[in-house]
């Protein structure tokens, strides 16, 4: 009885210290935005809605966000079908190439297309050359080009959801409708494509909320074109503080009514995973002429696609002012690495991201932990609402949770549960820690739901304590788990822009803004280098974590 | 088999990567037939069904049914109905979608797709379980759609892929049951996979015995119980032990054995002409136990099993074999040393090469 009673109050301890860092937050800047306790007033609200500008950029949100669901699944389904179900040479190959961008930080992705496709970049330097143009012969700017950013960084969603929906798909419901006299396009029309739509609705609401949240690519390619992370961003310049919080609350609304949405149109998700022991439908071997068109069209968009990589990586070599109006750049050399080392102003955004993307990571993979094993195997009351508050910061954009813990945290009324963090070295990790907690959280309670509870009863039976049951049994059956969670967090952190830009100060600027400087003071290569050590670090944690889990709980 | 084969197999070869799953398979199938495919895992029996339905394409030989070559038909071109092993019902449609999805392939108008439907799912006891999730159904029931989807289309050839094994044992037999009259009832040529021999016995007309892509025997279950082939054959198919014998003589279908280590001389049918050390393999039912003595084979028994019609007794051998003999529950006692004689005109007895084989 007494064990209950405390187990219950650690369960709401918990409840409140999430509720503090997740909900409190929004709901001030929801209330601050209209004036807050005593002082109410539409009067942002109204000049909200008064403003053309304002309505164009919520448009321009949920407009660029549908399109870049569009253009990420005509991108991504096809690709994902191809790479599984058409034998051509390489294919192993282009499918991990084509999977690369799900591990890197949007600004990563903006950087390296930016470098190839951009107007100072590698392709306009070339056309340059060859017509003996004065000028780029295009501006990589507008709509067009963040939607074409988008599409290039999110198709990506929509391709690994295709290809895991292929794989989990019973082979023999293909056979049966060859049996039964289909023939390919009947039985693709009405046996894959249907029993692939759970899997491409997940993909395009990952897009659509992505998109609607991203920051990076109409921050960089935008130019006049705003969407509404970028007008908060712009007001908040102008030091209209009010509107900011206005407009926050506007985007976090749109998001929230668009996941409703989706979710609802996402309908019942039947079972289709394969049975036990049937591996996935193997690739089909087709005739010499479609084998080569497969390997000319996958390697071309694999290419089209990663080689923007590519060429950040060759950006990163190459010294400041030393490429000009050559097509490739002249003079390569290892100065913007060494930099990073010699240079405290460089060395100095290096160790802030990783000290800070550390701190937030543990933070958040200790707090999963904590819901998940309240939630799932002390059963506490207050376990569905505790699960639901891990998982709430995904449907936010980040901008939102800048803006709210900016809000929150720059008036010191402790009794209120606030304090000054902003302008201290605190408030980024905070910041990074609540954006982590669905990543983590969502690893950790998969985890946790694939833990068989008789392998503890097991341990307990054998005369382990709930400490040593903890620590030989179930801790380590989730290192996997925790692994996946943490390294997610951990890579989301490390190259976090959207939330750092709102929230940095000189002192405790993290790589990200460190890469923006680099771009400002036209030290491409500088820019470039953080972005191939964001890229290295992203892709060595996750793929070091991935090791770990492949034979286990898959997160 | 005295009609033209309606199903015919010929040197049917499919490799993977240098292993020959089906080596050369030869078979012939008359209308109406039922042929179960029996076999331990991997004896290539699913990969000769995955070969007929069309799934695989042959390396070599071909497959013809009703005089027309099949062999590089796709599957959609084969008329042949096949119920797949965990039935492959397609989950995002009913029980009626999923009956129909073989008529609109075929073209059928509507309204008779309705009524053939209607008719497939009142074959197998269904009836007006249209509308239902195919996910709301029990095994048996399940199992019972896929046989009417299959059904629907009016296959040439209905294909069966161990279509028991998903149920629960109780249920088993039943389905079985049911399954049999269903099939004897509709008269369609079917081919089954099993690896249980109860159920090819139950179901079958004819059983082909498959070992390692190999085709060891095809015939009545009661010719392959009464007159193996093969030592494999004779090992599958029902209870045997075996023990070495030497061969005397041999005349008129007839050998004269003498059986390891003792002075003892049977008499058993031979259809080869054998000589020299061979192996004798033994039936539970065709020896009787007897008091030990100086003029029949005797042995220690070893252990004593009750399974209520029979009991079972393990007798070992002067020459280290052991015999499976059945007798009356108080024929004997464990530790007994007790004789044993044929039982009948050497049923159950069946002399057979020495060296293929188990054991």
């Amino acid at each position: 009885m007494k064990a209950a009673v405390r187990r219950e109050a650690l369960g709401l301890l918990l409840v409140l210290l999430l509720g503090w860092l997740v909900v409190y937050p929004l709901v001030l800047v929801l209330s601050e935005s209209v004036g807050g306790p005593g002082r109410w007033t539409l009067e942002a609200v109204g000049r909200f809605a008064r403003e053309r500008n304002e309505w164009r950029a919520l448009g321009a949100s949920l407009g660029l966000s549908l399109a870049s669901a569009a253009g990420a699944a005509l991108v991504g389904i096809p690709l994902g079908f191809l790479t599984t179900r058409v034998a051509f040479p390489g294919r192993r190959l282009v499918a991990t190439l084509l999977g690369l961008p799900a591990v890197l930080p949007p600004l990563v992705g903006v950087l390296a297309f930016m470098f190839l496709y951009g107007e100072t970049g590698f392709v306009a330097h070339l056309v340059r050359r060859l017509l003996g143009l004065s000028e780029a012969p295009w501006r990589l700017q507008g709509p067009v080009a963040v939607l074409l950013v988008h599409v290039a960084t999110m198709y990506v969603y929509f391709y690994l959801f295709t290809r895991a929906g292929l794989a989990g798909l019973d082979p023999s419901l293909g056979e049966a409708a060859a049996s039964l006299g289909a023939d390919q396009w009947r039985s693709f029309r009405r046996v894959t494509l249907p029993l692939l739509r759970p899997a491409l609705a997940g993909a395009g609401l990952l897009v659509f909320m992505t998109s609607l949240a991203s920051f990076s690519a109409p921050y960089i390619f935008g130019g006049a074109f705003r969407v509404m992370t970028t007008q908060i961003m712009a007001t908040r310049l102008n030091g209209d503080d009010r509107l900011a919080m206005v407009e926050t609350a506007a985007l976090l609304l749109l998001a929230l009514s668009g996941l409703a949405l989706l979710r609802r149109t996402e309908g019942r998700a039947d079972v289709v995973g394969a049975r036990k022991g049937v591996g996935p439908a193997p690739a089909r071997v087709v005739g010499p002429l479609t084998r080569l068109g497969a390997a000319g069209l996958g390697w071309g968009l694999g290419l089209l696609l990663t080689l923007p990589l590519a060429v950040l990586v060759l950006v990163s070599f190459v010294p400041r002012s030393t490429w000009t109006i050559e097509a490739l750049p002249p003079v390569y050399s290892l100065v913007n690495y060494a930099a990073m080392v010699t240079d405290p102003a460089r060395l100095k955004p290096l160790l802030t991201s990783l000290w800070m993307a550390s701190a937030a990571t543990g933070a958040a993979v200790a707090l999963a932990l904590a819901v998940a094993v309240g939630s799932r195997r002390a059963r506490v009351r207050t376990g569905g609402l505790l699960e639901g508050l891990l998982v709430l910061p995904w449907a936010v954009p980040g901008t939102v949770f800048a803006i709210a813990l900016a809000t929150t945290f720059s008036v010191n009324a402790p009794w209120a549960g606030r304090v000054v963090l902003v302008g201290t070295a605190w408030i980024l990790p905070l910041a990074y820690l609540v954006r982590n907690l669905p990543v983590a959280g969502r690893a950790v309670l998969a985890g946790v739901r694939q833990l068989d509870p008789s392998l503890e009863e097991a341990g307990a039976s054998l005369g382990a304590g709930k400490a040593r049951v903890l620590r030989r049994v179930t801790l380590p059956l989730l290192r996997p788990a925790l692994a996946a969670g943490a390294s997610l967090a951990f890579v989301t952190a490390f190259g976090d822009f959207v939330t750092s830009i709102l929230l940095y100060t000189y002192d405790t600027r993290p790589l990200s803004l460190q890469i923006l400087a680099g771009l400002r003071e036209a030290d491409l290569g500088q820019a470039a280098a953080f972005g191939v050590i964001l890229m290295l670090v992203s892709s060595a944690v996750f793929f070091l974590a991935g090791e770990g889990t492949s034979e286990g709980a898959s997160g | 088999m005295s009609q033209a084969p309606f199903l015919v197999l010929e040197r049917l070869t499919k490799r993977f990567g240098g292993v020959a799953a089906v080596d050369g398979i030869s078979l012939q199938v008359a209308r109406g037939d039922l042929l179960a495919l029996l076999g331990p895992s991997g004896s290539g029996k699913t990969t000769t069904l995955r070969l007929l339905a069309g799934f695989e394409t042959p390396d070599g030989g071909r497959i013809a049914v009703d005089g027309e070559e099949v062999t590089s038909t796709p599957p959609a071109g084969r008329r042949f109905g096949m119920v797949f092993q965990h039935y492959a019902l397609f989950p995002h449609l009913d029980v009626g979608a999923n009956v129909a999805f073989g008529l609109e392939s075929q073209d059928v108008p509507a309204a008779d797709r309705l009524r053939r439907v209607a008719e497939a799912l009142a074959l197998v006891e269904l009836p007006g379980l249209e509308r239902r999730r195919v996910n709301a159904l029990s095994g048996g029931q399940q199992q019972r759609v896929a046989l009417a989807r299959a059904l629907a289309p009016e296959p040439r050839v209905l294909l069966l892929d161990e279509p028991l094994s998903n149920l629960d044992p109780g249920l088993r037999e039943r389905t079985r049951r049911e399954l049999r009259a269903l099939i004897g009832r509709i008269g369609i040529t079917t081919i089954l996979v099993t690896h249980e021999q109860e159920e090819a016995f139950d179901l079958a007309d004819h059983v082909a015995l498959l070992q390692r892509g190999r085709l060891e025997q095809v015939g009545t279950p009661e010719a392959l119980y009464n007159a193996p082939a093969t030592a494999f054959v004779a090992g599958f198919i029902g209870r045997t032990s075996a023990v070495p014998v030497r061969v005397i003589a041999h005349e008129q279908r007839v050998a004269r054995v003498r059986i390891a280590d003792s002075t003892i001389e049977w008499e058993v049918p031979g259809e080869a002409p054998l000589t020299g050390a061979q192996r004798l393999f033994v039936r539970p039912e065709a020896l009787r136990i007897v008091p030990a003595s100086e003029t029949v084979l005797t042995g220690l028994v070893t252990e004593r099993r009750f399974l209520g019609a029979t009991t079972l007794f393990t007798v070992r051998l002067g020459c280290g074999s052991t015999l499976e003999v059945q007798g009356g529950p108080g024929s004997a006692r464990s530790g007994d040393r007790v004789g044993l004689v044929p039982d009948g005109a050497g049923a159950g007895l069946h002399l057979l090469p020495w060296e293929a084989g188990p054991g």
